[in-house]
């Protein structure tokens, strides 16, 4: 007969009383396993949003809100202002070319019955991963296509919220009060696999039929502008052009580099900006730009080579947005108008991620590109760093300290329950002391009894907690477009193991120390 | 086996004064002898056997049980000296309410050093006729039977010697024997000391020895006057 046992055997006697002391203890236990498990899944929401690419490129202003903004589809009160089109295109075939691998065109601001209603490229699901490097997947259809203007694919999350499947349409709404529903119709092409991102929330469009959409003025005021050159766009049309010249460029630029620091090179290129909206200058002022490309090289001839060695593949990941413009062009014949608008297209933001081969213009590349006026280049995964420390972290510290609080304050209730009890078991206490248990003994089976109740609240708790994160699951996958399984453990409830042993010791002490100065010859008298 | 000296035990009442409840000067108890200990209440006999236990200390004075003076031990020896060698038998509520008869049994044992013996439990609840309610709690036995797990469980770690402070009491008169009858064979057939406490002349009337606490008293009437000043 073990002493567990016999402060079981005490527990059992008392049924009623520590089953609800336990039960109490196991409501705040449920409450800090609720606080934990939506930490993480905040954070994991929060620090998964960004992955696949490294860089978002946009307006200047707050980083913070570009990043909520594009990262997250948070629907912000004011909508992110925007950047040129032909700011994109020097990601595509322009200045930055060589510095990334992948850049995605998005623009914000519409939606779908409450889910955010993306424009952007086929290359947000080609080129682009998610997670730890996965490739997006389809449970129904496929993904939309760059020469099908009015395409558009949806995340797992937003296709069950808004019940659209594969063959129907919708009709983009702008954000906001006031928003005018555009008179386009998109035709959902697929629905993406569940990502566990807030991509899962959203419905992506090609960007394409966004541009040409004639009421999406009442969008964002930035948009009032539309659509952008055609002639620029047929060059970007032809990977096969554009990669050699701007490789041509480099090379030619490479004698010139030797003597232009890399500071004052994409000075100029910020100057050089001033003057884009004049369209051709583009191409005519790409040496500058092959400038700044080239800086990082500079002195190293072997670095330029294998910058030089890239444009080929640079050219085949810009390959479907390229074609969406030539396509656009057989497709829809009113050219002139097209030219009209393209040369003046605005986009929210460019998602870039950066050339991993050639880390030297990676690491250069948010440098040049906040140097100058236009845009600004945040790390995603900066921003939220600091933001989830700073304001979610807090606000979540303090939902953790206050269901600690709880479980101390349940905790104090085992030790008035065992307390008031142990009047009743003086006489229990001085019969084991007759049979020979020493004062320690009797001591510690108060312990253990409070340990007992406080692990059982805790087993409970845990139960409890995860129970209810089961059952919220389904309602945290949509706010979040984060899976959450039932029995999804955090490492630090196992720190719960210690700390209520920890507690149930201190609170149990002063009942067991009742125990522990029980007078036996007194206590057998009053029994008797 | 059981041997007093000089043996004084005195409580300061809260009104300050001093009662003089224990002056012995010699009391022997052989092994395996049966004693009866009589006196008017109030005259010390269980604070007699609270000494004897170990669960009080006297003033001053020894106290040998088989052969150690426990007046000389720490208050943790004592407690495992009394698990090992001491059984009590109190006049009611003996038993642990929570514990079925068997665990009572089993539980006097937990404190000893030695290992649990099951096999000694069962055989003990048998022989005081219990086998069949081992697992019942005490508020499912009779006075009577809760008295008879009392005996085995006394017995449970083969003490030398038993302390039986008014065992059959409570119990009517049919069942009294029956009780008597059992702690006085028990205690033969294992060789136990047994020092029987009890108002019942019928009870002291079996025992081939029976004491009078008070004329163990030394001048019992200068404490008397002392205490009366
Ligand atoms: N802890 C104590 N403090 C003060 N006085 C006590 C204490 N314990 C017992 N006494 C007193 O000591 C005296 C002897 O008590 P004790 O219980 O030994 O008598 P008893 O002979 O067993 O009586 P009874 O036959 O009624 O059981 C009593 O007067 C009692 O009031
Ligand atoms: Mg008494």
């Amino acid at each position: 007969m073990s002493l567990w046992k016999v402060a079981w055997r005490s527990i059992q006697q008392r049924a009623l009383a520590s089953a609800l002391t336990a039960f109490s203890v196991g409501l705040g236990v449920a409450l800090v396993v609720a606080v934990l498990v939506i930490h993480n899944v905040i954070d994991r929401s929060f620090r998964r949003g960004a992955q696949g690419y490294d860089l978002v490129v946009g307006a200047k202003g707050s980083p913070l809100l570009l990043v909520l903004g594009t990262v997250f589809h948070l629907n912000l009160n004011r909508p992110l202002d925007n950047i040129p089109w032909s700011y994109y295109e020097e990601f595509t075939e322009g200045r930055f070319v060589h510095a990334v691998e992948a850049a995605v065109p998005v623009c914000t601001g519409h939606d779908f019955k409450g889910c955010p209603a993306i424009a952007t490229t086929p290359a947000m699901f080609d080129e682009l991963t998610y997670q730890d490097d996965r490739k997006y997947e389809f449970t129904a259809g496929r993904n939309f296509k760059a020469d099908k203007p009015f395409e558009a694919v949806i995340g797992a999350t937003a296709a069950r919220l808004t019940g659209l499947k594969v063959g129907e349409t919708f009709r983009p709404v702008a954000s906001g009060p006031g928003g005018h529903e555009d008179e386009v119709d998109f035709e959902i092409v697929g629905i993406l696999a569940p990502t566990g991102t807030p991509n899962d929330r959203a419905i992506f469009m090609n960007i394409e039929g966004f541009f040409r959409c004639p009421t999406h003025q009442q969008g964002p005021s930035a948009m009032q502008r539309v659509l952008g050159g055609g002639a620029k766009e047929k060059d970007a049309a032809k990977p096969s052009d554009s990669a050699p010249k701007a490789d041509g460029a480099a090379q030619g630029d490479a004698k010139n580099e030797a003597k232009s620091e890399e500071l004052p090179a994409t000075e100029r290129g910020l100057f050089h900006e001033g003057e884009l909206p004049d369209d051709p200058a583009t191409t005519e002022n790409r040496p500058d730009s092959g400038e700044m490309r080239d800086a990082p090289a500079t002195g190293a001839k072997p670095d330029a080579a294998a910058a030089a060695a890239k444009p080929g593949e640079q050219a085949t990941g810009s390959k479907p947005a390229a074609d969406g413009h030539d396509h656009q062009c057989d497709e829809h014949c009113d050219h002139d108008h097209a030219h009209d608008h393209e040369r003046n297209r605005e986009l929210t933001a460019i998602l870039v991620r950066t050339n991993s081969k050639a880390p030297h213009f990676s690491m250069s590349l948010p440098d040049a590109i906040n140097r100058e006026a236009t845009a600004q280049a945040v790390y995603p995964s900066r921003e939220i760093f600091q933001f989830f420390d700073t304001v979610v972290g807090n606000v979540q510290l303090m939902l953790l300290i206050l269901a600690v609080l709880v479980v101390v304050v349940a905790s104090i209730g085992i030790l008035v329950s065992i307390y008031n009890s142990m009047s009743d078991r003086r006489h229990e206490i001085a019969i084991m002391r007759a049979l020979g248990a020493s004062r320690l003994i009797v001591m510690g089976v108060i312990l253990l009894e409070s340990i007992l109740l406080s692990l059982g609240g805790g087993v409970v708790g845990i139960v409890l907690g995860h129970g209810l994160i089961g059952a919220m699951g389904p309602m945290i996958t949509d706010q979040t477009g984060v899976q959450v399984a039932m029995w999804d453990f955090q490492l630090i409830e196992l720190v719960l193991i210690p700390g209520l042993i920890f507690l149930a010791t201190v609170v149990g002490y002063l009942p067991a120390a009742v125990a522990y100065r029980t007078d036996v010859a007194r206590s057998l008298q009053a029994g008797t | 086996m059981l041997k007093l000296r000089e043996v004084v035990k005195n409580y300061v009442q809260p009104d300050g004064g001093v009662l003089h409840v224990l002056d012995i000067e010699q009391f022997d108890v052989a092994e395996g002898e049966q004693i009866v200990m009589m006196g008017r209440s109030g005259c010390g006999k269980t604070t007699l056997l609270h000494c004897i236990a170990g669960i009080s200390r006297p003033d001053s004075g020894r106290i040998w049980i088989d052969g150690w003076d426990i007046t000389l031990m720490s208050e943790a020896e004592r407690d495992r000296f009394r698990a090992e060698k001491i059984g009590y038998v109190f006049q009611t509520f003996n038993l642990l309410p929570g514990f079925t008869a068997l665990e009572n049994v089993l539980l006097a044992m937990r404190f000893t050093g030695r290992k649990v013996d099951r096999a000694r439990a069962r055989h003990l609840l048998e022989r005081v006729g219990l086998q069949h309610r081992e697992g019942h709690r005490p508020t499912q036995l009779s006075v009577g039977e809760q008295q008879r797990v009392a005996i085995a469980r006394a017995l449970a770690n083969r003490p030398k010697l038993l302390l039986a402070d008014e065992p059959t009491a409570n119990i009517d008169t049919g069942n009294q024997a029956q009780v008597l009858e059992l702690i006085r064979s028990t205690c033969r057939e294992e060789n136990v000391s047994l020092v029987l406490v009890t108002h019942s002349p019928e009870v002291a009337s079996q025992f081939a020895r029976v004491e009078r606490l008070e004329e163990f008293k030394r001048a019992a009437q200068t404490k008397q006057r002392e205490k009366v000043g």
